[in-house]
């Protein structure tokens, strides 16, 4: 379970003071499928680097599985991204002149304890299989089409075995069909594997795959907040 | 990360570039070929001046009597007649731990006659049957004297290849006779070229008899029918007409009446020998086997504990050590010259790897978001770099060994390997990746992984 507790975000641009995130109290159950929405500038992106752990907040709480990890270290937080959330990215961000096949491993190799070879690449295997590219695991991005790619990508996410999925604009490079193909193959992990989904998107056709639309505009929630928790924590 | 997919996820990195790897490793190649090539070569010329020297005679301690002063005037180095041919017996026979042979030597002058021609040759020496190996002579044609040659005082001689050139003209000089000084000898053997010594001297216009026939036939002295106290026994070069053509054993060792322990100068030289050559045993230290030979030499001379040497004694491989000394730091300066262009190809492989994290800034970043820690990034660009300085390394000692061959093959320079060359520009490629690979990899370590996922 995801909840934040008034978080706030400041950037310091020279002398002055830019918030970026006024306080932010979300809920987010473990099982559930949400999209972030918002214009640019509306503070999503900034949202989702503070979920993701790359980034720490100003000010607030932020509990993963009943433990805040707000206040953790670089090295912390690095441990936590790779045992707890996996990661998409809207251009892929695959390793160029590497096989598709090593780029699913590559997450794995920053496990602690260490797995072995043979196991991560078993892993590998069965998630390049699920997600259909066993001919093409022997090809370099340059090879495969950006949905092909994407989905690499997601297999790779899912290679340390995360109870998070965190998308940022998963479907922005991708024409429409495959981005249905994409959004499916999200909601089949969700619902199957009882993964929490998270996609940040502005748009509203990949938003409505989802159960829960969080509207955000100028720093805070609009709307998507379940009512009760924002009774509770707007006091 | 595990050592190993850390070696191999910096291998494939090299691997994904291989030009940019190449041309990165360039500057390591080649200052690593110029160590290795420079130290090659300076170890082929100091093996050089060690041949050369060892055919001066390597290792040899020279022993010549001590000075003696009279009314003032000092006679220098050798001036005291004070040493024996059985100095030379009881050192072979008494230090034969340190000292591999030894030998009388006697010096005499004066011209060779064959036919019509004649010849003044540089030196004329005499030894006995050690003398040959002590001095690095090699025999290029017919036979070394004998032993029992050197106890009879044969009228035998092997001349140097100058004397060859210039009384035989290429005819086969063995088996002939020259006159010196009246006396006839024969020529045994034409002894191996072998230079011009140190000082540019020719070494082989030299002419080497067994030190009796030069003591008794050439440098005066000879039998005791012909010694007369005071006689000029040093400068005559008038030996009786018996003596010259006498076959049988010469008596060498007359009585006691030169009285060669007494404190007063006498220049009569008859049992007495110009010096002492000692060859010491390889490996052993020449002031070790000096040590050794002293109290033999005092007990021969019967020195009264107190007494002062009646002999001094030269170590002539000092001189080999200040040659070898010389090429040492000429061959040091070298490489301290090749180890500037290894600092530059280093700058080279800094350069390259900052080049290198800000093309990969988004490789760091996404390594960062799935969970590496900014020690890891670290670690993965030090380790590259520093595999690229070794395999820099390697093919640089390649290079340089393949110049060194070339060089030596093509222009006849003496090489020679060096096993210090190597590790030494080994363990240099290994320090220069992590000193200059450190700061890029530092560098990447402290990226933002934010800003690094989405930079372009």
């Amino acid at each position: 379970m995801i909840e934040l507790k008034n978080i706030t975000k400041v950037y310091h641009v020279g002398e002055i003071d830019l918030p970026v995130l006024k306080g932010i109290s979300l809920r987010i159950e473990d099982g559930e499928f949400v999209s972030l929405t918002g214009a640019s500038g509306s503070g999503k992106s900034t949202l989702m680097n503070i979920l993701g752990c790359l980034d720490h907040p100003s000010g607030g709480e932020y509990w993963i599985d009943g433990k805040n990890v707000a206040g953790l270290n670089a090295d912390q937080r690095a441990r936590l991204r790779n045992q707890r959330i996996g990661f998409v990215f809207q251009n892929f961000n695959l390793l160029p002149r590497t096989s598709a096949l090593e780029n699913v491993m590559m997450p794995a190799y920053y496990n602690h304890p260490p797995r072995s070879t043979a196991e991560i690449r078993k892993r590998a295997l069965e998630l390049i299989e699920m997600v259909g590219l066993t001919e093409r695991m022997h090809h370099s991005p340059a090879q495969l089409s950006g949905g092909q790619q994407q989905r690499v990508a997601i297999a790779r996410s899912l290679v340390n075995n995360p109870g998070i999925l965190l998308a940022d604009e998963p479907t922005g490079n991708l024409d429409s069909t495959t981005s249905v193909e994409v959004m499916n193959m999200f909601r089949d992990l969700n619902r199957k594997q009882g993964l929490t989904v998270i996609i940040v998107t502005h748009d509203r056709k990949t938003a409505a795959f989802t159960d829960r639309a969080i509207n955000m505009c100028d720093g805070l929630i609009l709307d998507g907040v379940s009512d009760e928790l924002s009774a509770t924590l707007s006091k | 990360m595990k050592f190993n997919t850390l070696f191999l996820t910096c291998l494939s990195g090299l691997v994904r570039n291989p030009m940019r790897a190449a041309l990165t490793v360039l500057g390591i190649v080649i200052g690593i070929a110029a160590v290795v090539a420079i130290m090659e070569i300076g170890e082929g010329s100091k093996k050089q001046v060690a041949d050369k020297f060892s055919s001066m005679g390597a290792n040899v301690v020279n022993i010549f009597g001590a000075s003696v002063s009279t009314a003032g005037v000092s006679s220098g180095m050798g001036g005291r007649a004070s040493l024996y041919a059985e100095d030379a017996t009881a050192i072979m026979r008494e230090c034969g731990d340190v000292v591999a042979a030894a030998s009388p030597y006697v010096r005499a002058s004066g011209q060779i006659i064959v036919g019509n021609r004649n010849w003044t040759p540089n030196s004329i020496k005499g030894g006995n049957e050690h003398y040959l190996s002590i001095e690095g002579w090699q025999i290029a044609s017919g036979r070394a004297f004998t032993k029992k040659q050197v106890e009879e005082a044969a009228r035998v001689c092997l001349i140097g290849n100058t004397i060859a050139q210039n009384l035989y003209e290429g005819k086969d000089p063995i088996g002939q006779d020259i006159r010196i000084k009246d006396v006839v000898f024969t020529v045994i053997g034409v002894l191996d070229t072998k230079g011009a010594d140190g000082m540019g001297n020719d070494q082989d216009d030299t002419l080497i008899l067994p030190w009796t026939s030069t003591r008794t036939r050439l440098a005066g002295g000879g039998g005791a029918a012909i010694i007369s106290k005071g006689g000029a026994a040093n400068s005559s070069a008038s030996v009786s007409s018996t003596s010259t053509f006498s076959t049988s054993a010469v008596n060498f060792y007359p009585g006691s009446d030169l009285q060669p322990y007494s404190n007063a100068p006498h220049p009569l030289r008859t049992r007495t020998v110009d010096s002492l050559l000692v060859q010491v045993k390889d490996g052993i230290d020449p002031n070790k086997a000096m040590d050794a030979m002293t109290p033999v030499l005092r007990r021969q001379h019967q020195l009264e504990p107190g007494v002062l040497d009646d002999f001094e004694m030269r170590d002539r491989s000092q001189f080999k050590k200040m040659m070898t000394e010389t090429t040492d730091t000429i061959s040091s300066l070298l490489v301290a010259v090749a180890m500037i262009s290894l600092v530059v190809g280093g700058v080279g492989i800094m350069n390259i790897m900052m080049v290198s994290v800000t093309e990969r800034t988004r490789e760091i970043g996404l390594r960062m978001a799935v969970g590496a820690r900014p020690r890891d990034i670290m670690w993965q660009f030090l380790l590259e770099a520093v595999l690229l300085c070794l395999c820099g390394g390697l093919i640089g000692i390649a290079c340089g060994r393949i110049a060194s061959m070339f060089v030596s093959s093509k222009m006849g320079w003496p090489t020679a390997t060096s096993a210090g060359a190597m590790v030494l520009s080994v363990s240099v490629a290994a320090a220069i990746g992590i000193i200059f690979g450190w700061y890029p990899a530092w560098k990447a370590s402290k990226l933002d992984p934010i800003e690094a996922l989405h930079h372009e």
